[in-house]
C-alpha cells in the first residue's frame, strides 16, 4: 500500500501569474528583432519619399554634395564614401598592428597582476566618449600635426584616423585576446619543445592558429571606425573633398548626418536624403558585424 | 647541468627583443592615452570650481557654470537605463533560461550582435523617425523621452550580453535543486538566478551609465539642445517630455566648435569633467566586479 503523498497544487493564480510573466519575458526575449527591422524601417520609411526622385549613379559616383543650393540642389554623396573609406583604411593601417601586437602583448607576455591592469587600461580607453576624442584632436592633435609636418591646417585624414585608431583599439585588443587565449596551450608547449623562438612561435604557430578571431577583431574594429561620428567630425575638417593626400581634410557619411540634420526641415529633399544615407550607413555596418560575427561563431562551432 | 652556449644566449636575446617589441605596440597605444588626458586635465582643472559646476551658463555659455549640462545628463541616463535595463535583463533571462538551441534562438543572438554594431548616428536617425515624429511625443520637436528611449535601444544588446554572461554564470545544479522541489521556472529565476547574479548584471548596467553620459551624436538629434536652462519655479527642473535639455557631451561640441567668446579652459574644464564621470563610473564599476569576483562562494 502506498503512502498517501498530499499532492500539492498551486492556485489558479499562481499560474495565471506565471504565465503573464512568461509572455513578458519572451516580448523582451524578441525586442532586439523587433528593434533591428524597426531601425531600419523607421530609417528607410523617412528616407522612401526620395527614392523616386534619386539617380542612383549620380547619388553613389557624384562627387558633388551642394545640398542646399535653391537652384539645383546635387545629391551626390561619392565623396562621402571615399572620406568615410580613407579615413577607416588609414586607421587601420595605424591600428591593426598597434592593437593585435598589444593583444599579442597581453596575451603571450604578460602575467597576472601587468595583465590585469594592462586590461583594465585598455577598457577605460575604450570608455572615453567620442565627443571628448573630437576635442582632443581639435585641440591637443591639430596643433602637434601643424607643428609636426608644417601644413596649413591640422584638422584633416591623418588626424581624424589617428583618433579611429585609438578609438578602435581596445575592441581589437579584447577580442584578439580572446582568440590567442583559445588557442591549447598544447600548440605553444609543442612549439617551446621543437627549439622555436618566441618570435617563431608566434608568427608561425599561435597567429596561423587563431586568425579567424584575430580577423574578427580587425573586423569589429572597421566597424566601430566607419560607424563612429564625433570624433570624425571635429577632427577630419568636415570638407567635401576626395584627399590627395593624407593632410587633406575629407567628410564623412556619418559627419554629413550629425551636421546637417538639424538645419533640414521635416519632409524635404534633403532631410530624405540624409536618412537614406543612413540606410547606405546601417547596411555597410549589418554586413561587417554579421561577418566578423560568423567568422567567431566558426571558431567555437570548431 | 644546462651550461648557456651561445645558442641558447642568442635564443634568449631573441626573446627579450621580442617582449620589447611587443610591449612597444601596447605602449604606443596606452601611453598616448595618459598624456593626452593628463593634459586635458592639467589645462581644464583650474577652470573647475564650485560655482562652475553648479551655477547655470550665461551668455551663451560663454560665461558661468555647466550645471544646466550636468542636469540634463543626469535626466537622459535616468530614463534610458529605466527603459533599457528591465528589458535588457529580461531579454537576457528569456536567452538564457527560456530559449533552447534553434533557429529562431539564432536569430535573436543574431539581432542582438547587429544591434550593437549600429552606428550611433544611426540610431540617432531611428530616433527621429520613430521617437520624434512617428510617436510624437512633444508635437514634431525634439524631447528628453524621445532622447533616452533612443540611447535606450542603443545600450539594449550591451546590457543584454552582459547579464546573459552573468547568467550563465549561475550553476545549472542551482536550477536543478530548485526544480526538485517543485518551484516553477519563474520562481527559480527571481529566487535564486537573478539573486545570485546580480553583481554581475549590475555592473553591466553601471557601465552603461558612462556609455550614455557620454554619447552625443544620437542625443543632439532626439532631444538635446545647445542652450536651454532650467525652469527654476516648476516642479521637475526639466519636463521628461515638454522640454528639450542641454547635455554635457553636446556642451563640449558647442563650446569647442560653435560658441563664441568662449575662455580657453572652458572647454577643456567640459571635457575634464566628462572623462571624470566616466572614469569614476567604470572605475566603480570594475572594483565592484573584482570585489564581487572574490567572495564569490562557488
Amino acid at each position: 500500500m502506498k503512502p498517501a503523498v498530499p499532492r500539492a497544487s498551486r492556485s489558479q493564480l499562481a499560474i495565471m501569474v506565471e504565465r503573464v510573466i512568461e509572455g513578458l519575458v519572451y516580448i523582451c526575449g524578441i525586442s532586439a528583432i523587433i528593434f533591428v527591422f524597426g531601425i531600419f524601417f523607421f530609417v528607410f520609411k523617412e528616407g522612401a519619399p526620395f527614392l523616386a526622385k534619386l539617380n542612383f549613379t549620380e547619388f553613389f559616383f557624384s562627387k558633388e554634395w551642394i545640398p542646399t543650393s535653391s537652384v539645383q540642389p546635387k545629391y551626390g554623396i561619392g565623396a562621402l564614401i571615399v572620406g568615410t573609406v580613407s579615413v577607416t583604411a588609414l586607421a587601420m593601417l595605424i591600428a591593426v598592428p598597434f592593437g593585435l601586437g598589444a593583444a599579442v602583448f597581453v596575451s603571450e607576455f604578460c602575467t597576472g597582476k601587468t595583465k590585469e591592469t594592462l586590461k583594465i587600461t585598455i577598457e577605460l580607453l575604450a570608455a572615453i566618449p567620442s565627443v571628448v576624442w573630437g576635442f582632443i584632436g581639435l585641440s591637443v592633435m591639430s596643433p602637434v600635426i601643424i607643428s609636426v609636418f608644417h601644413v596649413p591646417v591640422g584638422v584633416n585624414l591623418l588626424n581624424a584616423a589617428l583618433l579611429l585608431a585609438l578609438m578602435s583599439v581596445p575592441i581589437m585588443v579584447s577580442i584578439g585576446e580572446d582568440a590567442l587565449k583559445a588557442v591549447p596551450d598544447s600548440y605553444r608547449e609543442a612549439g617551446i619543445a621543437l627549439g622555436a623562438t618566441k618570435w617563431q612561435l608566434i608568427y608561425r604557430v599561435l597567429i596561423p592558429a587563431a586568425k579567424n578571431g584575430l580577423l574578427a577583431a580587425v573586423l569589429l574594429g572597421v566597424g566601430r571606425a566607419i560607424g563612429e561620428t564625433m570624433a570624425v567630425l571635429m577632427a577630419t575638417g568636415h570638407a567635401v573633398n576626395i584627399p590627395d593626400s593624407i593632410f587633406d581634410p575629407v567628410r564623412t557619411l556619418t559627419a554629413t548626418i550629425a551636421a546637417e540634420l538639424g538645419e533640414t526641415s521635416h519632409g524635404s529633399p534633403h532631410y530624405q536624403v540624409l536618412f537614406l544615407i543612413g540606410v547606405v550607413l546601417f547596411s555597410i555596418t549589418a554586413v561587417v558585424n554579421l561577418a566578423a560575427d560568423f567568422i567567431v561563431k566558426g571558431i567555437k562551432r570548431k | 647541468m644546462f651550461t648557456e652556449t651561445p645558442f641558447i644566449r642568442k635564443k634568449k636575446r631573441n626573446e627579450v627583443i621580442a617582449k620589447c617589441f611587443f610591449g612597444f605596440m601596447a605602449a604606443a597605444m596606452v601611453i598616448p592615452l595618459f598624456l593626452i588626458v593628463g593634459y586635458i586635465v592639467v589645462q581644464g582643472a583650474p577652470a573647475i570650481s564650485w560655482e562652475f559646476l553648479t551655477e547655470n551658463p550665461r551668455s551663451g555659455g560663454a560665461k558661468g557654470g555647466i550645471w544646466a549640462a550636468i542636469v540634463g545628463t543626469f535626466y537622459i541616463v535616468f530614463f534610458s537605463l529605466a527603459f533599457s535595463a528591465p528589458i535588457g535583463v529580461l531579454a537576457a533571462v528569456y536567452l538564457n533560461e527560456y530559449a533552447t538551441e534553434n533557429w529562431f534562438t539564432r536569430i535573436v543572438n543574431l539581432a542582438v550582435v547587429n544591434l550593437a554594431g549600429v552606428p550611433s548616428i544611426v540610431h540617432g536617425l531611428f530616433g527621429v523617425g520613430a521617437f520624434v515624429y512617428f510617436a510624437n511625443f512633444n508635437d514634431g520637436k525634439k524631447s528628453i523621452i524621445a532622447a533616452a528611449l533612443t540611447l535606450a535601444v542603443m545600450t539594449l544588446p550591451v546590457i543584454i550580453a552582459s547579464t546573459k554572461e552573468a547568467l550563465s554564470a549561475v550553476p545549472r545544479q542551482f536550477r536543478e535543486a530548485c526544480w526538485n522541489v517543485g518551484a516553477t521556472r519563474w520562481q527559480v529565476i527571481w529566487k535564486i538566478v537573478l539573486p545570485n547574479s546580480i553583481s554581475g548584471i549590475l555592473t553591466g548596467v553601471i557601465l552603461q551609465v558612462s556609455r550614455t553620459a557620454g554619447e552625443t551624436a544620437p542625443v543632439m538629434l532626439t532631444g538635446v539642445a545647445t542652450y536651454k536652462l532650467l525652469d527654476s519655479t516648476g516642479l521637475f527642473l526639466y519636463h521628461p517630455i515638454k522640454d528639450q535639455c542641454m547635455a554635457l557631451s553636446m556642451h563640449l561640441y558647442y563650446i569647442a566648435t560653435q560658441a563664441n567668446n568662449v575662455p580657453k579652459a572652458t572647454p577643456f574644464a567640459i571635457a575634464t569633467v566628462l572623462i571624470g564621470v566616466v572614469l569614476i563610473v567604470n572605475a566603480a564599476a570594475i572594483a565592484f566586479r573584482v570585489y564581487l569576483r572574490s567572495r564569490k562562494k562557488w
